[in-house]
């Protein structure tokens, strides 16, 4: 099972970085969150995968069960995923702000307009 | 040794200080170089009585900085920044290999204190690194203490104001280095690397500068030079095997203090009277300025080494120190004569010559005396001179005797006399008088010959070093245009294949071959998953047009919350769905005005590339995260973390648990950065042409109806949710979604309406929640326990959330609750603002 989730993890960062490296900048914004995705999963997975339950002690007992997801990745992709989701949209309001300067949004010309 | 050094910072330093007033009486600067000298004072003191080589790196470079900043004083002057410049690079560039000296030595002994370091002498002289460790200190002190071929940074110098060349550039700075040399001395010295390096480059240095001095005509130049002959003298005294070179140098750096700084302030004041520094225009100024000229003679004499002058006494030692150590002795003995004679010429040439003869200068005329503090400094230093060289026993017996025990390290009795008898050392001195006055006297030929020999090699140490730096930039420019292209796909592609060469490299070394783990049971449901999120991958890659991209990333969003909620991380999946429902709304308004995709285009190296670094990247992510489940390093922690959550943190949901109690830290950064993300989207947005606000937008009335009853039922939804989160999924995360699309829902119902949340805006929400979660961690320190510590007493029973525990923790993730709540909203108004701008206009937006 890890192995197939591990593939996907693999496709979804490919898509990532192919979308990163185009001429567009949206697509380099959509390639952001694909990438975003990849490594959350990652973190997610790389803790080990628990067995269905979740990392909240049930009602009567004391402890988490045996074999429990790791409660501390859970946390801190919990916070990724936020705070990927502000880097988007300030990315995002950059892309609109660019574009407003340049009337492009296209990575070439950016360039250009640098130099 | 450090004391004494301290003594003169500060005692030439109230002289200087008191003479810089009176020499820049009317700038408007002034205030501004008094700044910079007491900081280089302080920077001296601290350096004088460091015993921690870091510190004393510190203060050394602080003293270089300094430095810097006088010499460009007169920062009009193009010369004056050169040669500013000059300076600050030549003294850091070996204040560098001073550090990495420093580092390596405790590395080697273990301590960077300098007395422990001198204990463990044996460990350091004998370690492999003692060669490198010895060149990079005497790169430092050969530097700062302008030793050939580094010397020509000091005359260059000389373009700073006359009260810092003679504290700064005779007295103090570059002592710094003879210091150091003379300071670790107990720990690296007594080596044939010592003796033969600090030799070499001292008697170099010495001799070379003395005979460049004699045909100078430039009062400070003049000076300049002669204070890198003493220099080299110091640092070939510090080199030598015997003791009496070490009580000689001591005095001799006391000596040289007096009479060199007299000198200088000497020139200064004749500078300023006069407004030149060519010796061939100044005569007959003891009329004018008699208690200057007792000083700057009295100086002079002593330079000249003259009885009963205290110089007298330092150069019979120098003297006698080196006949003490045939047979190189004899090669420095001869150095040293030449090195004296042209000391002589020099005296004479700025004591001496300015003051004597009648006026031939129509222009020094009228010039009127000058204040107390033109001739102050000069006259204590001189008269100084004088007393110390009649009763030196009494006055610097015992401090040169003290200093010479530390920097030898053994015991040593100091007696200082004028008078030794007729011997051999007063006939060198004799000679060295006439030999001097000799030359004196055809100081013009000299000149000659000198002005000669420049034209002749027609180059100089400035020249190289100005030519190499210049070099240098160039090449730095060239390199950084090559790198730095303007290009985000170069960057890029750059740093992925960096980073998947650094993790495949470090595979490659430890041997690592990917193990399929097969420990989780085979879930069908997981697979179907794991496809249905490649193909959507891909198909996200493939879209042509915005809106379907866009769509196809949301799919992949909720993908990988199915996933999440598959293997048993609900606040996850909650916050996930929350999220990707929130992203889709921002790219839905955001692609208002925005070029459309451009369509596929042919298949071209290019893109050819881009997919070669795809597939490394994604081969990378898969090694990766196989390669973690190897290592199974996080558990212990996790493991903690979930047997204490209920009976210390009393919640039973544990990721909420970490996030707002025991890694509180962390999310309150988090939740910054948050902020901070939301400030800076509204920077860049909330600029002034789309401050249209929302009343043009149509209002459904579906919408708007069930919004009434829907929104205010999400609210407290989200307040419930926020409550609970402590023992179920939920939390201050979940909940500010939660209730910022609630927000959001009321403002589409109503678009007449402001955004706001319990009548807060979203600006002033991200405040409170931050101010929540910032003093929320305040209490602890009451009860003397770290920042964030967790507090709790009492608990509430609510209907429907159950009990709910009170304490530091709930107010912490009410603030994220605030917080995140506001910056979604703050994203939304802001998008939406400028969509309604673009949509009134829709040129606005583009041709600005």
């Amino acid at each position: 099972m890890e192995l197939i989730i591990a593939i996907m993890i693999g496709c979804l960062a490919a898509c990532g970085t192919r979308m990163l490296l185009q001429r567009s900048l949206f697509r380099v914004l959509i390639g952001l969150a694909l990438l975003a995705q990849a490594a959350n999963v990652l973190v997610f997975t790389a803790a080990g995968l628990g067995r269905g339950d979740t990392a909240v002690i049930a009602k009567t007992a004391k402890e988490l069960p045996e074999g429990h997801p790791d409660p501390l990745a859970q946390a801190l992709v919990l916070t990724a995923i936020v705070i990927s989701f502000g880097v988007l949209a300030f990315c995002l309001v950059l892309l609109k702000r660019t574009h407003r300067r340049t009337a492009d949004a296209d990575v070439d010309a950016l360039a250009r307009v640098e130099s | 040794m450090g004391l004494l050094l301290a003594v003169l910072v500060t005692g030439i330093g109230t002289l200087v200080v008191v003479y810089a007033a009176a020499y820049l009486k009317g700038s408007d600067r002034i205030g501004r170089f008094m700044g910079f000298l007491f900081l280089f004072a302080g920077a001296m003191l601290g350096l004088a009585v460091s015993e921690n080589l870091l510190v004393l790196f510190i203060f050394w470079e602080l003293t270089s900085i300094s430095s810097y900043l006088l010499i460009g004083h007169f920062h009009e002057k193009l010369e004056s920044r050169k040669s500013a410049l000059d300076a600050l690079l030549i003294t850091a560039g070996g204040g560098v290999a001073f550090l990495a000296g420093v580092l390596m030595l405790g590395e080697v002994g273990g301590t960077y204190q300098l007395g422990a370091l001198i204990e463990a002498r044996e460990l350091v002289q004998e370690h492999a690194l003692y060669p490198a460790i010895f060149l990079c200190v005497l790169i430092g002190a050969i530097t700062k203490s302008a030793q050939f071929p580094f010397h020509f940074w000091l005359p260059g110098a000389m373009a700073a104001p006359a009260p810092v060349s003679a504290y700064l550039h005779s007295a103090t700075m570059v002592k710094a280095g003879v210091f150091l040399i003379a300071i670790v001395h107990p720990l690296l010295g007594a080596t044939p690397l010592w003796h033969f390096t600090l030799m070499g480059f001292g008697a170099i240095t010495m001799t070379w500068a003395a005979l460049v001095a004699m045909v100078q005509t430039d009062l400070k130049r003049l000076l300049a030079f002669s204070t890198v002959s003493a220099l080299g003298t110091l640092m070939m005294l510090l080199g030598m095997e015997n003791t009496l070179a070490i009580k000689a140098a001591m005095l001799f750096l006391i000596v040289h203090a007096f009479y060199k700084g007299a000198l200088f302030m000497v020139a200064g004041a004749i500078e300023k009277a006069t407004g030149t520094r060519e010796i061939a225009q100044l005569r007959g100024l003891l009329r004018t300025f008699p208690l200057l000229g007792i000083g700057a003679v009295a100086a002079a004499l002593s330079m000249s080494g003259l009885p009963p002058f205290v110089g007298f006494i330092a150069k019979e030692l120098l003297y006698e120190v080196k006949l003490e150590e045939p047979p190189i002795g004899m090669i420095l003995l001869v150095c040293g004569l030449v090195a004296n004679a042209a000391n002589v010429v020099v005296a004479l040439k700025v004591g001496l010559l300015p003051f004597l003869g009648t006026r031939g200068n129509e222009e020094f005329k009228n010039l009127k005396p000058r204040g107390i503090g033109f001739w102050i400094g000069p006259l204590l230093l001189g008269v100084g001179s004088l007393v110390f060289g009649l009763f030196p026993g009494l006055i610097l017996g015992k401090p040169v005797e003290a200093m010479v025990q530390q920097v030898a390290a053994l015991d040593f009795e100091v007696k200082l006399k004028l008078w030794h008898g007729f011997n051999l050392v007063l006939l060198l001195s004799l000679i060295t008088v006439i030999s001097g006055l000799v030359l004196f006297f055809f100081r013009d030929a000299l000149w000659r010959f000198g002005e000669f020999l420049r034209r002749r090699l027609g180059w100089s140490g400035v020249a190289v070093f100005r030519a190499g730096l210049a070099g240098f930039l160039r090449g730095a420019g060239a390199i950084t245009r090559g790198i730095q292209s303007g290009n985000i796909t170069v960057y890029l592609t750059i740093i992925f294949l960096v980073a998947m060469a650094t993790l495949g490299g470090a595979w490659w070394l430890s041997g690592y071959s990917p193990s399929f783990p097969t420990r989780g049971e085979f879930r069908f449901e997981v697979l179907l998953l794991g496809l249905l999120l490649i193909g959507l991958g891909v198909l996200t890659v493939r879209a042509t047009r915005r809106m379907t991209s866009i769509f196809l990333l949301g799919c992949v969003g909720f993908g990988v919350a199915a996933l999440f909620a598959l293997y048993g991380a609900p606040d996850l999946a909650i916050t996930q769905i929350l999220v990707e429902t929130l992203t889709l709304l921002l790219f839905a308004l955001a692609i208002y005005g925005l070029p459309g995709m451009k369509e596929k285009v042919a298949p071209n190296p290019r893109s050819w590339g881009a997919l070669f670094v795809a597939i490394c990247v994604g081969t990378g992510f898969t090694l990766l995260t196989l390669k973690a489940f190897d290592v199974q390093l996080a558990d212990a922690v996790a493991l903690d973390l979930a047997a204490i959550s209920l009976p210390e943190a009393y919640g039973k949901n544990v990721v909420n648990v970490i996030l707002v109690d025991f890694r509180a830290l962390d999310t309150m950064g988090e939740i910054t950065v948050l902020v901070i993300a939301a400030l800076g989207v509204f920077a860049m947005l909330g600029d002034k042409g789309i401050r249209g606000g929302g009343s043009s937008m149509e209002r459904s009335p579906v919408l708007g109806a069930s919004a009434r009853y829907t929104a205010p039922l999400m609210i407290v939804f989200s307040v419930y949710l926020l409550l609970r989160g402590h023992n179920e999924p939920g939390g201050g995360f979940i909940g500010g979604l939660v209730a910022a699309m609630g927000a959001v829902l009321v403002h589409l119902a109503h678009p007449s309406k402001p955004l706001r949340l319990f009548r807060l805006g979203p600006g002033a929400l991200m405040v409170v929640g931050l101010a929540f979660a910032v003093l929320s961690g305040i209490p602890a320190w009451f009860f003397g326990e770290p920042y964030l510590t967790a507090l709790w007493g009492g608990s509430l029973t609510l209907p429907a959330v159950g009990k709910v525990m009170l304490g530091t923790p709930l107010i912490f993730d009410i603030g994220v609750y605030l917080v995140v709540a506001g910056v979604v909203m703050m994203l939304y108004q802001t998008m939406e603002r400028w969509q309604v701008a673009y949509r009134m206009n829709p040129n606005s937006t583009t041709s600005s």
